[in-house]
């Protein structure tokens, strides 16, 4: 090495280091000619581990996985062009499911920017929507600072994705390091409220006090928030004896095995979960955003309840739901407060009233809604994941999945005791995602059970990313609830388009255990009940990629079912309910 | 006030003078369905490198709610404030009109300008280039009345605003 400024370093060392000294461990990427001088100042080092994936939308899902799991911020690293608009999709999903991630775009030299030179996009222009925020970093002298900025944002406040777009020419030039800023510094313009106004905590203990039916209603927030936030909103329902129910993404908030827990809510949640909140009094949102899979119809949702909404984000309270009380806070701080302030106040609650909304609360549940009839014949989706559940309970295990009915099936099905054990895309609902996201997850938790249960068409929307197991050598097996159709559109169709299935049909289906083969992963296949078992121990026990294909009944549809336009109490709860009820034109138009 | 009943409000927003920001303010209201009805922007402090952003819209309050949440989540925003609610405040827009005309119109364009305060900012034989300044009532009236005299062309600054009182943003 030539010996020029002593301390002057090249923009590629200099991010380098920032991404060391913002302690990440993991960059997911995929080279490319605008980032090769990251990645020549990559192979310098060997601090920072690179995992190479096959595709750059399954980059920025492994890093979804890998900070939903952990809690840090996930690191993407693509080229320009094609490279930054592949990673698109994930980075909406980020936005979405409030997931942290770092995304390092490369763009062509700034001499070259407006040019419509070879792989150029205009990165931070598309990603602008699909962002928290973005960076387009102009000169060497703004790179380390714009990475240290691009950490605190997309980690503070409410999560999400970070775009830093890099012309190479910046990568090549000389500057001085920045190091991160020793404490704390406030932005200039960005400053999420963390602590929750006293008077409304207050306010909401009061509403909490003097409810006869009420409800808690947790969402991602507050795994979002730190597994602490777990903890307390464990103390909190336990401290009033409320019932308490979680959204998609809001699973594992509160322990399953819990008698409080009444199980997840929305358009395929529980019978008592949803039943409880369109009866209850007083409502108590804990970081959860009353999204339309949430709530049905607007108009007819929870109309009798007082309304209590925690979110860290201003904009998520009244934007689709008119609510009470507006608490806006992290939901640690929130609970902490509440919990504190119950304490002291040793509220008075109607324990008669209470006792008598839990008695009602206990026929809806013995209405036992997820009941499904069992056959000998042919695999059960509901039962296949009813036995993998028994086999892995015991076990460190991480759940991820596609997005379709083995999703919502998974989340009825398997139990989730603890917070970030549970990884699926809620908001944007991405195909694809499962797989490279569980690969985000086996890499930090490397001797964890890691299991995506996918369907067998959303699997083939990153089945590319074989290649990364098996390059990495990720244990993480792929449990494909197999039926032939896109099971959730062929649903669809036979609730709502009379039983016309246009193009829902998986068509030249591959065989999946040869799949699994070409690219060095065991495959196995299951389509007897009786050997389920032997077939789930088989895959826990190997340790290699292993995709399953279990081949399940084609015809099986997702009970219970909201349908669009209607509201928690006109959910179907069968098949037998669905020739009583006609979907409302208003209901069509809604997806 | 009904929930439902449409309000134009004016929203005053603070933010960094930095690329691309004003994409980010206009890419939110189109991304979401708000309405833009007027919107100026200009540094208005070059030592801190801010600029300051009036915002005309139109919604039932809950998205008025929502837009000024909206505002104010984008990391590059300092402030919202919206004027229409929080007090009185003072609303202008300038205008320069081009009126082309001769004879009785020409006069007649000239005496209604000097009505409405408007300057003559260029003039030639045949037409005239007046600035007019006011609330956008005023504004429009005087546009009116030159349909009539030769109007051959317009443009409008949008509304800038601010509240009365010594207080700042």
């Amino acid at each position: 090495m030539t010996k020029p400024e002593e301390s002057a370093t090249t923009g590629a060392d200099l991010l380098v280091k920032a991404l060391i000294d913002e302690e990440v461990e993991v960059v997911f990427g995929y080279p490319g000619g605008a980032v090769l001088p990251i990645y020549d100042s990559l192979f310098k080092q060997n601090r920072l581990r690179h995992i190479l994936v096959r595709h750059e939308q399954a980059a920025v899902h492994a890093a979804e996985g890998y900070a939903r799991s952990t809690g840090k911020v996930g690191v993407v690293l693509v080229t320009s062009g094609p490279g930054a608009t592949n990673a698109v999709t994930g980075l909406t999903d980020a936005l979405m499911d409030s997931i942290p991630i770092v995304c390092l775009t490369g763009q062509v030299p700034t001499h070259l920017i407006g040019n419509d030179a070879f792989q150029e996009a205009d990165t931070t222009g598309i990603t602008r929507p699909c962002t928290k925020h973005n960076y387009l970093v102009k000169s060497v002298s703004d790179l380390a600072r714009s990475v240290h900025e691009a950490f605190y944002v997309a980690r503070s406040g409410r999560p999400g994705p970070v775009v830093i777009d890099l012309p190479k020419d910046v990568l090549m030039n000389k500057h001085e390091y920045v190091p991160p800023p020793k404490v704390a510094v406030t932005h200039k313009s960005y400053r999420p409220q963390i602590k929750p106004d006293p008077k409304k905590i207050e306010q909401a203990v009061e509403m909490m006090a003097a409810a006869k039916r009420p409800v808690f209603y947790a969402g991602g927030g507050v795994i979002n928030s730190g597994p602490k936030a777990s903890k307390l909103l464990t103390q909190l329902v336990h401290l009033t004896g409320f019932p308490v129910t979680n959204t998609l993404m809001g699973l594992g908030a509160f322990p399953a095995s819990d008698k409080q827990f009444l199980g997840m809510l929305g358009m395929h949640g529980t019978y008592e979960a949803n039943l409880a909140m369109h009866g209850c009094d007083v409502m108590i949102n804990i970081g959860a955003r009353f999204d339309d899979r949430i709530t049905g119809n607007l108009s007819k949702f929870s109309p009798g309840s007082k309304k209590i909404h925690a979110d860290i984000d201003p904009s998520s309270i009244n934007k689709n739901v008119h609510v009470d009380l507006a608490i806006v806070g992290d939901a640690t701080a929130v609970l902490e407060e509440m919990i504190k302030l119950w304490k002291a106040r040793q509220p008075k609650v109607d324990q008669k009233a209470l006792k008598a909304w839990w008695a009602e609360i206990e026929t809806w549940r013995a209405r036992n809604c997820l009941a499904y009839k069992p056959n000998k014949q042919v695999i059960k989706p509901q039962y296949a994941l009813e036995r993998l559940y028994h086999h892995i309970k015991d076990k460190d295990h991480y759940i991820t999945t596609e997005v379709g009915q083995h999703q919502m099936w998974a989340a009825q099905f398997l139990k989730f005791e603890q917070p970030n054990r549970w990884m699926t895309s809620g908001g944007l609902g991405t195909m694809g995602y499962g797989f490279p996201a569980a690969l985000g997850v086996q890499i930090a938790h490397p001797e964890a059970l890691v299991i995506d249960v996918a369907g067998e068409a959303s699997i083939l929307m990153n089945i590319q990313e074989l290649s990364t197991a098996a390059q990495y050598r990720l244990p993480v097996k792929i449990f494909v609830l197999n039926n032939h159709y896109m099971g959730m559109v062929r649903q669809w169709q036979e609730l709502l388009h009379g039983g016309r299935y246009s193009e829902s049909y998986s068509e030249s289906l591959p065989d999946f255990v040869k799949v699994a083969e070409a690219f060095g992963a065991k495959g196995l296949r299951c389509e007897d009940p009786a050997k389920l078992d032997d077939t789930i121990k088989e895959m826990i026990d190997l340790k290699h990629p292993v995709i399953v294909d279990v081949i399940v009944d084609e015809k099986e549809n997702c009970f219970p079912m909201i349908p669009s336009g209607a509201a928690h109490n006109e959910m179907l709860l069968g098949p037998e309910d669905r020739q009583s009820t006609t979907v409302s034109e208003e209901g069509m138009v809604l997806v | 006030m009904s929930k439902d009943t449409i309000v134009a409000h004016t929203i005053s927003v603070l933010v960094a003078n930095e690329p691309g920001i004003l994409a980010r303010v206009v890419g939110l209201f189109s991304g979401r369905g708000y309405n833009i009805e007027s919107l100026t922007v200009a540094e208005t402090n070059a030592k801190e490198s801010q600029s300051r952003i009036t915002i005309v819209t139109k919604g039932t309050p809950m998205i008025i709610e929502q837009i000024k949440a909206q505002l104010d989540r984008l990391v590059p925003v300092y402030r919202v404030r919206d004027l229409t609610v929080e007090g009185p405040h003072i609303e202008r827009e300038l205008a320069l009109v081009k009126v082309k005309g001769v004879g009785e119109k020409r006069v007649e364009a000239l005496r209604l300008a000097d009505v409405f305060r408007a300057k003559v900012i260029d003039a030639k034989s045949d037409s005239f280039v007046f600035e007019v300044t006011g609330n956008t009532d005023k504004v429009q009236t005087f546009i009116g009345l030159m349909e009539a005299l030769g109007l051959v062309d317009v443009v409008r600054t949008g509304i800038v605003a601010m509240s009365r009182g010594g207080e700042a943003l």
